[in-house]
């Protein structure tokens, strides 16, 4: 051998940046006393009638591998939950891929539709894996500023200015991490209008579909007309029930795309975890309680922090989904790495700097209110302090 | 009163601590709305009281609990409250409950041994003319009280991650 192993990275890979959502935790969870408003996971243990069901299976020996798609009990609970939940028909044994989180098929689909230079539009700021899985599709991430005095919603005519002959995949981040921004109906409805007469596919992200804080529960783009033949929806486990480390989420849409998606995960994955699967089967049957008592919880949470961030004077819109919120810095002067970065030093809080979700995220924080009402008055106390002193 | 009181009830039960701040902030009312709800409560009598939930297994004072079971004859007029009453004036009754099924009340007692607890059922409670006959249950180990397990570490395990 004569090249170094590093040599052996392909390019892509290696012009991926590290993330910077990471780069104030490792300091803070070194550091004594210090709190955080940074972890984009829910506080809550997965509640205990999906765990007990996850057990029991374990106990009956229920330890194969699965299907490749899923378990087929699975698959239509899921196509149950679709259709009492957004009105969407699918068909669970071919419009359904039960995966590895919602991040597996996010990957999936998109290694089964690009191709090489093919453009996928990513609203940002949005979650940190659309471009980098792109990229490593052989496709080119192709970033929609969204406007903080839009709420960040996609609006149609940012969606117009983005669409050139190479554009094949519009992702739909929406209820979005890290802004908590959601898009309407009729937010919906223009964007449809634009691509109808366009072959545009779309990836919408809706693991946050349940995490909505509005009058009207969140409606996915796939229910608006002439929509539903190109949606891809992604969605899992993960956020609404609290089960971040089971790593299950799934796939809807049409039966070609899924089943090409199954191609994928067949090899690469072979199937999802199997003990997560069965708990989930109790979490679509029996946990819609569950979801109820958490959107209370943070709904509260939500409040107390947006108002807090507003009499600091860090203007915050107001998020109506998701469990952040994104407070505008930019009246301290200062830019988002170095807001952290004092922020942490000075008053040992770690937040997330705007700028690690798309260059749109510079002059912004994310905080996310997945912690208790405790923690998050210790860190909004002190930040407050900070901004005190800054004046 | 605010309209959502019930909610409000559900934070003040989940945490006694909480600040008007936060409970205003997070019911969506204003500090002075909440106050005005909190008097309106506590003067109707649904808020009666606010106390710390304490393991005192993990001080070094003893403390020794048991569970009562009484049956008891009901006053010919007053039925079960009038013995009630009696008993429940007993600072060493922590709760009293009126039961369906095999027996009639049923008393939390704490106390400082088992001896006392035993001493105070023997002396006030099977002395009663109503009681017709006592069963005492102590607790040998507490693992969850009024909604909080007591479990030795509650600490946020979340671990870094790209999210
Ligand atoms: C917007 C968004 N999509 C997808 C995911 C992936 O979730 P999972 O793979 O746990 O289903 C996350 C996780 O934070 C997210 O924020």
């Amino acid at each position: 051998m004569t090249k170094p192993p590093k040599e052996y990275i392909n390019d892509v890979v290696s012009g991926i940046k590290p993330s910077g959502i990471r780069r104030y935790f490792g300091i803070a969870s070194e550091m004594k006393d210090a709190v955080s408003l940074g972890v984009g996971e829910p506080d809550f243990v997965t509640p205990w009638h999906i765990r007990d069901e996850g057990i029991y299976t374990l106990e009956k020996g229920y330890t194969h591998y699965t299907a490749n798609a899923g378990l087929k009990e699975l698959r239509i609970e899921i196509a149950n939950y679709m259709r009492r939940r957004f009105n969407l028909e699918y068909d669970g044994l071919n419009q359904v891929l039960v995966t590895v989180g919602g991040s597996e098929a996010i990957d999936l689909f998109l290694r089964t539709v690009l191709e090489k230079g093919d453009e996928v539009l990513i609203p940002e700021p949005s979650f940190v894996c659309y471009a980098p899985l792109t990229s490593l599709a052989g496709g080119t991430p192709v970033p929609i500023v969204l406007k903080e005095e839009n709420n960040f919603r996609l609006k149609a005519d940012e969606l117009r200015a983005a669409i050139t002959p190479k554009t094949k995949v519009l992702v739909l981040p929406f209820p979005n991490n890290p802004t908590g921004a959601i898009m309407e109906k009729s937010d919906l409805e223009e964007i449809a209008e634009v691509i109808r007469d366009k072959d545009i596919f779309v990836l919408s992200d809706e693991i946050y579909a349940e995490l909505t804080y509005g009058e009207s529960r969140h409606i996915s783009i796939a229910e608006i007309d002439g929509m539903y033949e190109r949606t891809i929806i992604v969605s899992g486990f993960s956020k609404a029930y609290a089960m971040t480390g089971w790593r299950l989420g799934y796939a809807c849409g049409c039966p070609d795309i899924i089943k090409a998606m199954t191609k994928v995960h067949q090899f690469a994955i072979m199937s999802a975890p199997t003990t997560a699967q069965y708990a989930a089967i109790e979490a679509l049957r029996n946990g819609d309680d569950d979801i109820l008592m958490m959107r209370e919880e943070y709904n509260g949470r939500r409040r107390m922090i947006v108002d807090s961030f507003n009499k600091m004077g860090l203007h915050c819109f107001e998020p109506l989904g998701a469990f952040y919120c994104f407070p505008n810095i930019s009246s301290t002067g200062l830019c988002s790495d170095d807001f952290c970065e004092k922020l942490l030093y000075s008053k040992k809080v770690a937040v997330v700097p705007g700028n690690a979700f798309g260059d749109s995220g510079e002059g912004f924080i994310r905080c996310s209110y997945a912690y208790s009402v405790k923690d998050i008055q210790v860190a909004l106390d002190r930040i407050g302090e900070f901004i005190e002193e800054l004046k | 009163m605010i309209e959502n009181s019930e909610k409000l009830l559900e934070l003040l039960e989940k945490d006694g601590d909480i600040s008007l701040e936060n409970a205003a902030a997070m019911l969506g009312a204003t500090t002075a709305e909440v106050a005005e709800t909190m008097d309106e409560l506590k003067k109707q009598q649904i808020i009666v009281g606010k106390s710390a939930i304490i393991n005192w297994e993990r001080t070094q004072w003893e403390n020794v609990n048991a569970i009562i079971e009484l049956k008891v004859t009901p006053h010919r007029n007053l039925g079960f409250d009038r013995i009630a009453e009696r008993i429940y004036q007993y600072p060493q009754v922590k709760s009293l409950y009126l039961m369906s099924g095999g027996y009639d009340l049923a008393l939390m007692v704490e106390g400082k041994t088992m001896k006392e607890i035993a001493f105070f059922v023997a002396e006030h409670l099977a002395s009663m003319e109503a009681v017709i006959s006592t069963a005492t249950h102590f607790v040998l180990k507490k693992y969850k009280e009024r909604g909080v397990m007591f479990k030795s570490e509650n600490k946020d395990d979340r671990e870094v991650i790209t999210i």
